[in-house]
C-alpha cells in the first residue's frame, strides 16, 4: 500500500488536460486548482462546505472542492467552471445570467453554474421548485436568488423552443 | 482556515486498513469526508494519519440476500437516492436521503461515514433505529453485527471498538403492508434538522400491528419513542401519543431553539407523519 507520506504525486485530468503534480496531503482540491494550476474560477468562501462557491465536477458529479483533498483526486477527471465555459455547454445559461442580471459581485457564480450544469444533465426541463432545490446549497448574498432561478428558466425555455424548431 | 498537516494512506483492502489501525494515536478513517474535512479545515480535529476508505471496492454497493438488504459503508447518499432496490425494499431510506444536506454533499457523503460519526441531529442513524438495522463491524478479530439500538451511545459516540471498521449496514426488507414516514423541520432546506422523525410500521386496513418512531435532534442520540408508538398502535388518538413524547425525548437548548420549542416541534412532526402514514400517501 501507499506509505503514509506527507507529499504525494498525483496524476489527473483537469479540463481535458492530463496533469501530474506533487501535493501536500493536507491541501484541498480548490487550493490545488487555484494555487498550482492558476484556475481561479473556483472560489473559496467558507471552506467548510456550506457556501457552495468552490463546487467543481469530479468524475462527472458536482462536489465541494473544499471537502475533498487534492491527493484524493489522483486519477480523477475534474471539470471546473473554466472547462464548462470552454466547452460551451453552459454558454446559453451564462448569457441568460447576464441578461437577467443573475450576478452582481459574481463570487457565487462559478459554483452556481457548476451546480446548474449538473441539474440540467439530470433534469433537462426543471421546474422552478427543482431549480430552487438544486441551488439550495449555493449561497448568493447579492441577487436574492430570484434572478438566478429566472435565468435558468429562461435558458431552459430557450432550449425547448430551439428543439421544437429543429 | 487550512487543515493541519497529516499523513495520508490509501489502502485498497480491508487487511491494509486493519494494518493502519494498529493502536497508534491519531489515526482517523476518511469516508466521504463531508463532516471530517470541515472539522480539519476548522482545526477542530488534528489526526496524524488519514486512512482513505474510498479505494476499497468491497465497501461499495447495495445487495439483497435472504430478505436482508446490505448497504456497503462507502455507498454514497446519491447512490441510495437513486437505487431501485432501496426504493422498493427500504423506502424509508429513500424518503430520508433527499433531506441530507445538498446534492454536491450527497454525491460524496457515505452511509458508513454518517453512521460512524453518530451526529445525533442526522437522518440515517434514526432510520437505522426505526428499521431495526444491524451495523456490521469488522476487525482482525472477525466480523460482528451490532443492533442499531445498541450502536449509538451518545454525541459522536458509538459502540465501535478502536480497531474496528464499519463495513456495512443491514436492513430487513420491508414486510408486506409496511408503511414508512419521514419528515424533519429545518430553518432552510439542507440545514441540520431542528428535530426530525423516521417512522416504520406495519398497517393492515385501519389497524397498526407494529410501529417504530425514531426521533433525531431530540437528544444525545437518535431516540425511540416507544410509549408514543404504543398509543398509536392502540388507537388512543394522536394527542395521547404526542403527550407520551415528553418522557421519551430529551432535547437541549441550542442557539437556534429552546428545548421547549423542540418538544413542541416533535409533537407537531409526530402528528404530521402519522397522518401521512395513515392516509396511505
Amino acid at each position: 500500500m501507499t506509505p503514509a507520506a506527507e507529499i504525494h504525486t498525483i496524476t489527473l485530468t483537469v479540463n481535458g488536460e492530463r496533469i501530474t503534480r506533487s501535493v501536500a496531503a493536507r491541501m484541498h482540491l480548490v487550493d490545488f486548482l487555484r494555487e498550482q494550476l492558476d484556475l481561479t474560477g473556483s472560489h473559496l468562501g467558507c471552506e467548510h462546505g456550506v457556501c457552495g462557491a468552490c463546487t467543481v465536477q469530479v468524475d462527472g458529479v458536482a462536489v465541494r472542492g473544499c471537502l475533498m483533498l487534492a491527493v484524493q483526486a489522483d486519477s480523477a477527471t475534474i471539470v471546473t467552471v473554466e472547462g464548462l465555459t470552454d466547452s460551451g455547454v453552459l454558454a446559453d445559461v451564462q448569457e441568460a445570467f447576464l441578461q437577467r442580471n443573475a450576478l452582481q459581485c459574481g463570487f457565487c457564480t462559478p459554483g452556481m453554474l457548476t451546480t446548474i450544469a449538473e441539474l440540467l444533465t439530470v433534469n433537462p426541463d426543471p421546474s422552478r421548485d427543482a431549480i430552487r432545490d438544486a441551488i439550495s446549497g449555493n449561497y448568493c448574498r447579492c441577487t436574492g436568488y430570484h434572478a438566478i432561478v429566472d435565468a435558468v428558466q429562461n435558458a431552459v425555455a430557450a432550449r425547448r423552443t430551439k428543439e421544437a424548431a429543429e | 482556515m487550512k487543515a493541519p498537516a497529516f499523513a495520508y494512506a490509501k489502502p485498497t483492502s480491508l487487511a491494509e486498513v486493519f494494518d493502519c489501525l494498529d493502536g497508534s494515536e491519531g489515526v482517523r478513517l476518511l469516508a466521504g469526508g463531508q463532516s471530517l474535512i470541515p472539522s480539519l479545515n476548522m482545526r477542530l480535529s488534528a489526526p496524524t494519519v488519514l486512512v482513505d476508505l474510498n479505494h476499497i471496492a468491497a465497501l461499495r454497493g447495495v445487495t439483497e440476500a435472504s430478505g436482508v438488504i446490505r448497504i456497503g459503508a462507502m455507498t454514497r447518499h446519491h447512490e441510495l437516492a437513486t437505487s431501485p432496490l432501496i426504493a422498493s425494499r427500504v423506502p424509508l431510506i429513500a424518503k430520508a436521503v433527499p433531506h441530507i444536506a445538498h446534492q454536491a454533499i450527497r454525491n460524496r457523503g457515505t452511509i458508513g461515514g454518517s453512521l460512524a460519526l453518530a451526529d445525533p441531529s442526522t437522518e440515517l442513524p434514526a432510520c437505522c433505529l426505526a428499521l431495526d438495522a444491524a451495523i456490521v463491524a469488522a476487525s482482525r478479530r472477525g466480523e460482528r453485527r451490532i443492533a442499531a439500538r445498541d450502536f449509538f451511545l451518545g454525541i459522536y459516540e458509538t459502540a465501535l471498538a478502536p480497531d474496528e471498521v464499519l463495513v456495512a449496514v443491514e436492513f430487513p426488507a420491508s414486510p408486506v403492508n409496511a408503511v414508512s414516514g419521514f419528515d424533519e423541520l429545518a430553518r432552510r432546506h439542507g440545514d441540520y434538522a431542528i428535530v426530525g422523525l423516521a417512522a416504520q410500521g406495519v398497517r393492515k386496513g385501519e389497524t397498526w400491528s407494529s410501529l417504530k418512531l425514531a426521533f433525531f435532534g431530540a437528544g444525545d442520540r437518535p431516540l425511540l419513542a416507544e410509549a408514543a408508538a404504543q398509543a398509536v398502535i392502540a388507537g388512543k388518538g394522536i394527542a395521547e401519543a404526542q403527550a407520551a413524547l415528553q418522557d421519551a425525548l430529551s432535547p437541549s437548548d441550542d442557539g437556534e431553539c429552546s428545548a421547549k420549542t423542540k418538544m413542541h416541534l416533535a409533537r407537531v412532526l409526530l402528528g404530521r407523519v402519522i397522518a401521512t402514514m395513515e392516509s396511505g400517501t
